[in-house]
């Protein structure tokens, strides 16, 4: 239980690298639900369309985060941030663009054609649709595809880490090339632990944002 | 007035072209309820959804109030129409009162107008506003749902309802009870209504004038008693059904054809008074004893005053049943059948006797229309 007293020791460190990891991630899933829910909602006027953008999106998280990170290093270093935080953003970015985007399809195209032409009969314009009917009830899918990306991404901002862009996962890095189990299990377990705690904090909030009314047992999945 | 001019729907499919509405032409008077009838995939539903422009139609024209809806911008149209349908569609996300207010709210109310006219409606359907208004949907049962739907429909009080099977999911018992009290308010409202059903008894219970569909064409469009006593074609009286003749007794009332005249005796008469009344009047079987408030007490039968002596008060028997003035003939055969009556009194609010009315009249009413229609063929000829 080294790492432990290790942890108490560093106590300063792992709750900056903490804050760090999650700034990360939340900057860069924060860009991806401003990106990733509007397209969502745009490709549900095209089927084509729709194919096309979640075809493309799956195909980028096959990409191995190492992968990703070494195309974007030449790419990057035009501009100067080869290594470092933007690649890491970047990364995450594009990782979190799948749960999003098509949790954000799927949640639209299920509302219930009822209540799309109850809306329409009414004199509802698309737009008032949207914001009353449809997005509201897609909100809940929705925070639950933000949900993955960000339990997601919490595992590949650790691997970041080896471009330099900070984050829990530097505990490991050191660990493995200091050979230190310290560093190591410290950076492994606050990494795991960060994960369960940020998916519960955003299933409540998930819980929070879900209109009073709509079924609950819905919303389990 | 809803009036259809040339209301045509094509729909392209892989298969060619689909004529789901074929040049419809139809008039609805101000305040009156039309039923669009038929079979599954007879053009109605396409047909009514073209009114409010869900389905755009391919030609034709739709006037509502005399004006021609063309040239209208599509949303403020749907506004200043009613849409109730079959799957209710209440926004889950939205408590009863915001479903009912939305139509309101994108009109502009202020809050205190939406909010009043909201607490009318549910008076007006006959939920207590206080025990629903901050529920949501999925907490009422199917009926009660339905009546918020048709609240919504009312909310902004437009002159025109477009109501898609609006009944049509929800059990038979509340169906009926619904039916009757949306009967009730349009007695008040005066709505001018376009309603979608296939069922053929809610056509006759709440229709003001009947449309039959087929195959996208208007085949008959007249009064329920009309197309029932005379349906155009094979198709329309095989769709009505062969007891289509006993389906006209819903639209009787007995005041209708209720005889005006009844004799009675009191229970102060003598059998001897009774037997003759009963002769003077014609009656085979038996008479109403009536008290000093003219309500029917008790019978006496013609075979017991013809053996026997003494005073009506001593020898009557029970009465088996008795209508009232609004009931439909329907039920009046049915009580005839199941007390094994020809014939039955009638009473007033008051339960005073009014008049019997007996199965001959019945036969006779609803035999009257035939008999003309025999005669002018026999005149044609």
């Amino acid at each position: 239980m080294e790492w432990i007293q290790y942890a108490v020791a560093n106590i300063d460190l792992l709750a900056a690298r903490t804050i760090e990891h999650i700034a990360l991630v939340g900057v860069a899933v924060g860009i991806a639900t401003l990106t990733g829910v509007p397209i969502g909602i745009a490709i549900t006027k095209n089927e084509r369309l729709a194919k096309t953008v979640l075809y493309v999106a799956s195909i980028i998280v096959t990409v191995p985060s190492i992968a990703l990170f070494g195309i974007m290093i030449p790419v990057l270093s035009l501009i100067g941030h080869g290594i470092g935080y933007l690649p890491a953003v970047i990364a995450v970015l594009l990782y979190s663009q799948l749960p999003i985007i098509r949790n954000t399809y799927t949640a639209i195209n299920n509302v219930d054609p009822a209540l799309r032409e109850a809306a329409r009969g009414i004199g509802m314009s698309q737009n008032q649709r949207l914001q009353k009917v449809e997005i509201p009830l897609a909100v809940p899918i929705i925070m639950a595809g933000v949900r993955t990306a960000v339990v997601l991404n919490i595992g590949v901002m650790a691997i970041a880490a080896y471009i330099g862009a900070g984050g829990l996962g530097t505990f490991i890095s050191r660990g493995i090339t200091q050979s230190d189990p310290r560093q190591l299990i410290l950076g492994a377990v606050a990494v795991s632990l960060l994960a369960v705690i940020v998916d519960y904090v955003l299933l409540s909030l998930q819980k929070r944002l879900t209109p009073k009314g709509m079924d609950q047992a819905v919303l389990a999945e | 007035m809803i009036r259809l001019d040339n209301l045509t729907k094509v729909f392209d499919t892989p298969k060619g072209a689909v004529v789901a509405a074929d040049h419809i032409n139809m008039e609805v008077p101000s305040g009156e309820i039309c039923i669009l009838l038929g079979p599954s995939g007879c053009g109605k539903t396409t047909t009514l959804k073209m009114i409010n422009r869900i389905i755009r139609p391919t030609s034709g024209k739709v006037f509502i109030n005399g004006e021609d809806t063309t040239g209208l911008n599509t949303q403020e149209l749907r506004r200043s129409i009613g849409y109730v349908i079959q799957q209710i569609g209440l926004f889950p996300n939205m408590t009863i009162e915001e479903n009912i207010a939305v139509v309101p709210k994108l009109l502009g109310w202020d809050k205190a107008r939406y909010k009043a006219r909201v607490r009318e409606l549910m008076h007006m359907i006959a939920l207590e506003p206080d025990a629903f208004l901050k529920r949501y949907p999925s907490e009422l049962s199917g009926g009660q749902q339905q009546r918020i739907g048709v609240a919504r429909a009312l909310a902004a009080d437009p002159p025109v309802m477009l109501m898609d099977e609006p009944f049509g999911a929800i059990d038979p018992i509340n169906r009926a009870v619904i039916q009757d009290e949306f009967l009730k308010m349009q007695q008040d409202l005066r709505k001018t209504i376009m309603f979608v059903s296939h069922d053929i008894d809610e056509a006759i219970k709440m229709g003001d004038r009947i449309a039959i569909f087929r195959a996208g064409k208007l085949e008959q469009y007249s009064s329920p008693d009309d197309l029932l006593a005379d349906p155009k074609d094979e198709f329309i009286e095989s769709f009505l059904g062969e007891d289509r003749a006993l389906k006209r007794l819903n639209l009787v009332k007995v005041h209708d054809l209720v005889s005006q005249e009844v004799g009675t005796v009191t229970p102060d008469d003598d059998l001897g008074m009774a037997l003759s009344r009963m002769d003077d009047f014609g009656y085979h079987s038996a008479i109403v004893m009536v008290n000093e408030r003219h309500q029917p007490v008790g019978v006496i039968r013609r075979s017991l005053a013809r053996t026997t002596k003494g005073y009506c008060r001593d020898h009557f028997e029970p009465l088996p049943t008795v209508t009232h003035l609004d009931d439909d003939l329907r039920k009046v055969a049915s009580l005839m059948f199941a007390h094994d009556m020809t014939w039955l009194p009638c009473v007033d609010e008051g339960g005073r006797l009014c008049g019997h009315i007996t199965q001959r009249d019945i036969t006779h009413h609803l035999g009257a229309r035939y008999r003309v229609q025999q005669a002018d063929a026999i005149t044609e000829v």
